[in-house]
């Protein structure tokens, strides 16, 4: 049965150790975006040897390009992007030290794979309730790469932002078993 | 009689057709939401698919996006014959309606060079499909498309061996491996014939549909259901997380081909199936 569980960002390593598919978990503290072009950028400097815009020790990337805010709100509309376009670049990052990845949709095999040997988790968030999920978005500052617009890299304060482990530090995958549960034929 | 359109009215309905999109769901996507829960056996997919209701809501009660991704610009617009345009170019008039609907709505510009990846900034130019039809009114259908779910579809140049067997296990197989990735529950669009592009256009075509809608030929009825059927059988679910709503409709539209052909189209809609429509 899936557990609600609290998580306080930066994670480490024993916090996505206890995480399995299907937990419900509340996020709270900072979360950075970082989509297609913000990725290849990161990769490019990584390549480089350069600095990264933000440590990525512990952190949670939300793989999100969000609408502008309206005047008053901290954001407009957040919710994940399709996650299998930073398939190429997840698994150098994991190395990196990122723990958590906010995305919907499938990881290819190599990401599962460098989850399970660096622990780190992928986190799904629903895909479409965009407007319900920047409610729990408190703060956003761009970072880096204000010329990307949408796709520039944010700082974002959450409090209990919801999340669902669709992949653990085991190499279990909720999309897989949800299949298996439900496929009638 | 030749009646005229300023092409400055063009514009400003474009605009509010643009918001009005984004901001608002149709109540057919609501009621279908609402019936799937009815439906769904999956616990946690019930969840999602309330998620879904609650967020359509927020959208709607604070007027903001509906989904961050608002989408290419997809207009299809039905012109009467009897119409003439004033006061400049009417392709202007919508890119500029496009223009100020996603910057004065507070909506996200996603067009961008296919290679540099840099984005044009205004969402702009908009996909327009032109229908010249009888009568001096004309009809805007706005469509916005977000690229998860356009990532998802295909066009397929089957054998006419292939058959409507063929077709199904086509279509079913594509939203078999799409999976989690086009934000299910999807409506799926099928165009059958034409040409390859043809083929498309029928299938984005029939995604407009309201919900429930059927193919007014029977046997076609017939063959959406059994589609449909199919595709709840995958296991799927709402978000990927397992259930029996993988796709709430399936929408097919038909035309005839050429005798080496069978083109086939599926076009994936993400549950934010977003098309509003304006007559002037």
């Amino acid at each position: 049965m899936s557990r609600q569980i609290r998580l306080k960002t930066p994670l480490s390593t024993e916090d996505v150790e206890n995480l399995n598919i299907g937990d419900k978990v509340l996020l709270s503290g900072v979360l950075f975006t970082a989509r297609d072009a913000a990725h290849k950028r990161l990769f490019e400097l990584i390549r480089e040897g350069k600095e990264l815009p933000f440590e990525l020790k512990g952190q949670v990337i939300y793989y999100v390009g969000p609408t502008p805010a309206k005047p008053g709100k901290p954001i407009g509309s957040a919710g994940p992007t399709t996650s299998y376009r930073m398939d190429p670049y997840a698994p150098k990052l994991i190395e990196l030290g990122l723990k958590g990845m906010i995305g919907k949709g499938n990881r290819s095999n190599e990401v599962i794979n460098a989850m399970k040997e660096r622990k780190a988790v992928y986190f799904g968030a629903t895909g479409g309730a965009g407007a319900l999920l920047a409610k729990r978005i408190k703060k956003a500052d761009i970072v880096a790469y204000p010329d990307l617009g949408p796709e520039a890299i944010r700082r974002l304060e959450v409090e209990d932002f919801p999340v669902m482990v669709i992949n653990d530090t085991k190499g279990n995958d909720l999309y897989q078993q949800g299949i298996e549960r439900y496929a009638k034929e | 009689m030749i009646r005229e359109i300023s092409i400055d009215e063009i514009t400003k309905v474009m605009r509010d057709l643009c918001i009005d999109a984004n901001y608002n769901l149709g109540e057919d996507v609501l009621s279908a939401l609402d019936q799937a829960i009815e439906e769904e056996e999956s616990p946690e997919a019930r969840e999602v698919l309330k998620e879904l209701i609650e967020n359509a809501t927020i959208a709607r009660q604070e007027k903001v996006a509906i989904c961050q991704d608002c989408g290419l610009a997809v207009v299809f617009l039905e012109i009467g014959q009897d119409l003439h345009f004033t006061g400049g170019d009417l392709k202007e008039a919508i890119n500029e309606g496009v223009r100020r609907g996603y910057d004065e709505g507070y909506l996200r510009k996603s067009s961008c060079h296919p290679i540099t990846r840099k984005n044009t900034d205004d969402n702009t130019p908009a996909i327009i499909h032109v229908q010249i039809v009888p009568g001096d009114k004309m009809k805007i259908i706005f469509a916005p498309k977000g690229g998860g779910a356009e990532n998802m579809s295909r066009v397929t140049m089957l054998t006419p061996a292939a058959g409507i067997e063929g077709v199904k296990d086509f279509v079913v197989n594509r939203i078999k491996e799409s999976g989690s990735n086009p934000c299910p529950p999807t409506i799926v669009g099928i165009g059958i014939g034409g040409t390859f592009e043809r083929s498309a256009i029928l299938a984005k075509k029939a995604i407009l549909r309201e919900m429930g809608e059927r193919n007014p030929d029977p046997e076609l009825a017939n063959i959406e259901q059994d589609i449909l059927k199919r595709i709840n059988k995958l296991g799927i679910g709402p978000m990927g997380y397992g259930g029996t709503t993988t796709s709430l409709e399936v929408f097919l539209e038909m035309e005839p081909c050429h005798i080496a052909s069978l083109p086939l189209a599926v076009n994936v809609q993400c549950h934010a199936a977003r098309h509003k429509e304006a007559v002037i």
